[in-house]
């Protein structure tokens, strides 16, 4: 493996790490499952490709704007979870991932199956950012999201979500509003989901429909659940595992995708909490 | 007309796959991904047996039966461990075992599609314009065969009965004397032949079997159990004539630019917007 690989490697566990932790304050913190994570992250990417490739606009302006749509859509698809919930929660998020994707694929507007291909390096300060440069990029703004998710952790809004996650009625009781942290975690989620976008457009210079599909939404739904959820190192544990596990499991390559579900399946089954949550194997050792 | 006949064909399929999931949700409250890979080893375990014995019936019954087992063995070795865990867990078990059901089949059975033709020796029944294939016959006959059966089962027998009691409470069932462990195992077996029986007529309808063949049915068949209103056997039956009916008069209508899928799914969530509990939910539960 070439160092430029490792770094690109890198550079996607950044973004899946990101998005993780922002699927991780939705269903760890608030206790609303979804499995639709990978249509925010395509609504933000789609955001700065059609700005930066269609309309020219610089860096910062496309990362602003994926960071605000995500968001805004985050609060709107919000809204159904006020009228559904558990499991229907689950299935009316896979059934907007869906809809979001084939929207991408069958509207012209947003370049069909081909995708938007032509996207411009990301110009930050004048210097465009090459793989080395990108990945120092992406890392600085992960430490950013994690930064921003201990902050999370210290304020008013955490005990809220926990008072929605660990009971409806009883939060409303005490006066916790449900819906409005509801609302909360989704649109938090959406916008981390949104600079995550951003980053991968610029990442991979094009766009596809098929980037942000089902299957997305479950790898990083697997990612925060191996890792631990309700943690802020599990999801970053299970990025990076997950994102570098298939690539070290080449030498097997026609086993790859056998050993890769069944170790998820192991894990769940003997670490239901995830590595790094309640009673998990790493956690023991490092708490030693 | 035509159209009919096709959303008919279409619906049974969708019912197969879906009774069985619904009485696998009735009871665990888990939703089994994993049972479209059990629909797509239903289909090779089908094919394999038909190459080899010749006989389509003898090969649809072992391997509805072999599958069925399949189906308690996902129970007993995956979903048993954790069912005290957070339900998010066994969601993502059942998604880890899907990716090692597919990777499994494409290594046993290789990547490609293979053609599974079998002719029954019926001809084509015309009734005016509209044409019925031997194979869209069979589908109709053999769904209403096997609906006909799980409503005996689940109405008339004590199996049934228990079944049912433990969709209801399975703690409760449990106290009553109802050996829940072999309910559940039962639940899984029905379960998981009437996706096997699915695979295989798709199997056979679309001449076509693959590794890949359980992704669509994998969440397709949870928009029917949603609109079915999960966990009601009838709701279930329903609600898939229902949504094929209305992907293929959407489909027929050129207006429409989504795919199918997409039209399942904002079928889905239009409901699930209006009415949050599914269309056939009891008051109930």
């Amino acid at each position: 493996m070439s160092l430029d690989y490792i770094l690109t490697l890198i550079t996607f566990s950044n973004i899946f790490a990101i998005l993780s932790l922002s699927l991780n304050i939705l269903i760890g913190y608030a206790g609303q499952v979804s499995l639709g994570h990978a249509a925010f992250f395509g609504i933000g990417a789609y955001t700065s490709a059609i700005l930066a490739a269609k309309f020219g606009v610089g860096y910062w302006w496309t990362l602003l704007a994926s960071i605000l749509i995500s968001g805004a859509v985050g609060l709107l698809l919000g809204l159904p979870s006020l009228r559904v919930k558990h499991d229907f929660l689950v299935l009316a998020t896979i059934g907007i991932n869906f809809v979001v994707v084939s929207v991408f694929k069958y509207i012209e507007f947003f370049g069909g199956p081909y995708g938007i291909v032509g996207i411009p390096m990301a110009k930050i300060f004048g210097k465009d950012l090459s793989t080395p440069g990108f990945s120092l990029y992406t890392t600085i703004w992960l430490v950013a999201v994690i930064l921003f998710d201990m902050y999370l952790n210290k304020v008013y809004v955490r005990y809220g979500f926990e008072a929605v996650k660990e009971n409806e009625k009883a939060a409303e009781s005490i006066g916790v509003s449900v819906p409005l942290f509801k609302i909360y975690a989704f649109t938090i989620s959406g916008a981390l989901a949104g600079l995550a976008g951003n980053l991968w457009t610029y990442q991979m210079g094009m766009v596809f429909p098929d980037d942000f599909s089902f299957g997305v939404s479950v790898s990083i739904l697997t990612m925060l659940v191996l890792g631990g959820m309700g943690t802020t190192s599990g999801p970053i544990l299970g990025a990076y595992t997950l994102t570098f596990l298939p690539e070290a499991l080449r030498f097997i390559q026609d086993y790859r995708m056998l050993l890769y579900g069944l170790i998820i399946v192991l894990v769940m089954m003997y670490q239901p909490s995830g590595l790094l949550g309640k009673g998990g194997i790493l956690r023991k050792i490092f708490k030693r | 007309m035509q159209d009919i006949v096709n959303a008919l064909v279409l619906g049974s399929i969708y019912v197969l796959i879906s009774v069985g999931l619904t009485l696998v949700y009735g009871i665990l409250k888990i939703l089994h991904i994993a049972h479209a890979g059990i629909y797509t080893l239903g289909a090779f375990l089908g094919l394999t047996l038909y190459h080899f014995t010749g006989n389509f019936w003898i090969s649809l019954f072992i391997s509805v039966f072999l599958t069925g087992i399949a189906g308690i063995g996902v129970y007993r070795y995956f979903y048993k461990k954790v069912l005290e865990e957070s339900r998010i867990v066994p969601l993502v078990i059942s998604i880890g075992l899907f990716i090692v059901m597919q990777d499994l089949y494409r290594l046993i059975w290789g990547p490609y599609r293979q053609p599974f033709a079998v002719d029954f020796g019926m001809n084509n029944i015309r009734i005016g314009g509209v044409v019925i294939t031997q194979h869209q016959v069979m589908i109709l006959v053999i769904t209403a065969i096997s609906l006909v059966a799980v409503y005996m089962i689940m109405n008339h027998t004590k199996l049934g009965l228990a079944m049912r009691a433990c969709a209801e409470d399975m703690a409760i069932a449990g106290t009553l004397g109802v050996d829940v462990e072999k309910t559940i195992s039962v639940a899984f077996f029905i379960g998981s032949a009437l996706a096997a029986l699915a695979g295989i007529l798709v199997g056979v309808y679309e001449n076509n079997v693959y590794p890949t063949m359980g992704e669509v049915p994998s969440y397709k068949s949870f928009v029917v159990i949603v609109l079915g209103g999960f966990g009601s056997l009838y709701g279930a039956v329903l609600a898939g004539f229902i949504l094929a009916f209305a992907e293929t008069l959407l489909v027929a209508w050129k207006g429409f630019v989504l795919p199918r899928d997409a039209i399942a799914f904002l079928v889905m969530i239009t409901v699930l917007m209006i009415k949050p509990e599914g269309l056939f939910r009891r008051a109930t539960r």
